[in-house]
């Protein structure tokens, strides 16, 4: 269902459909991700990926139409990159462990300390919130800089000057 | 939009739910799944909701630019204040156990103020972004 969506997503011209078909696609990550038991990052998902997105995606079709160019060549040296990068990519999978092996290194290293002592250390049921709150609390600190810097970024970006009066827009 | 009874009689009814569930998706963190981050989009989608039926000048007026903006950065002031506290009782930088003579009560307070710094700002940042383009939309691209 999700190769159908991603295929009519790329013939799709009016970019209003494409706009809701990849709300779509994000609301089916969603599920493919709870079917995994990644819960936290479903609802991520689900809220960012097919609300905020969406939303932020109408306004911008609002400022520029709601139409695909036509492209100006034919796509095939782009295509045959993408092929070659997606045979690479599957070509690597073939290294990873089995799907649920319990004997795979990730579940041996370092998870098990987190999912033993974690809940005694912390007294979070919630791993996820223990991992990332507490154990890798740098890297949060690193993620939420990174949503600041975005979010200033765009303020600096789009801010239009206050009192210049008249034609304070130049597009 | 403004118009539309039926938009405006079921926005008015969800959104007071949507953020209690944003608060809920907050503080049940510990426990289910959620925390900062995914609260902060569902409390940044209530009021974007609220501006999609009601107009971007009464969200505007309902959250002035001002707050958004100190949003931002307070949530990054926030976290690091956590650090800062750590280090300042002395621990290490971000080290919880020390703000609370009880370990475990001590990640339970850090974790919590540090989610509480996450929501801020994520709320903060993608209501900036929702204004923003808005707000371009509608001074610019009127004309066309």
């Amino acid at each position: 269902m999700m190769a159908a969506l991603t295929i009519a997503i790329v013939v799709q011209r009016n970019l209003f459909s494409v706009v809701v078909l990849s709300g779509v696609y994000s609301f089916l990550m969603a599920t493919v991700l709870v079917a995994l038991d990644a819960v936290d990052v479903a609802m991520t998902e689900a809220s960012v990926g097919a609300g905020i997105s969406t939303v932020l995606l109408l306004g911008a079709l609002y400022l520029c139409g709601g139409e695909e160019a036509k492209p100006l060549r034919r796509p095939f040296l782009p295509l045959a990159v993408a092929i070659v990068i997606v045979a690479a990519l599957v070509y690597g999978t073939f290294g990873l462990p089995a799907f649920s092996d319990a004997a795979a290194p990730f579940h041996t290293h370092v998870v098990p300390r987190y999912l033993i002592d974690g809940p005694k250390e912390t007294g979070v049921p919630n791993v996820v919130t223990a991992v990332l709150a507490s154990y890798r609390g740098f890297d949060t600190l690193g993620e939420v800089v990174v949503v600041f810097t975005a979010g200033i970024g765009v303020i600096a970006l789009l801010r239009t000057p206050r009192r210049k009066g008249g034609k304070e827009k130049r597009k | 939009m403004r118009s539309e009874v039926v938009l405006r009689v079921v926005g008015k009814l969800l959104i007071p739910f949507m953020l209690l569930f944003a608060l809920y998706v907050q503080f049940h963190g510990d426990f289910g799944p959620g925390g900062g981050f995914q609260a902060g989009v569902i409390t940044a989608a209530a009021v974007i909701f609220y501006g999609l039926i009601f107009g971007l000048p009464a969200a505007r007026h309902l959250v002035p630019d001002w707050v958004v903006e100190t949003m931002v950065a307070l949530g990054v002031a926030i976290y690091l204040g956590v650090g800062f506290a750590g280090l300042a009782l002395g621990g290490n930088f971000l080290d919880y156990f020390v703000l609370d003579p009880n370990p475990v009560e001590g990640q339970h307070r850090g974790i919590f103020w540090v989610e509480i710094g996450v929501l801020v700002t994520v709320t903060g940042v993608m209501l900036k972004i929702f204004y923003m383009f808005a707000g371009r939309g509608r001074s610019g691209g009127s004309d066309q």
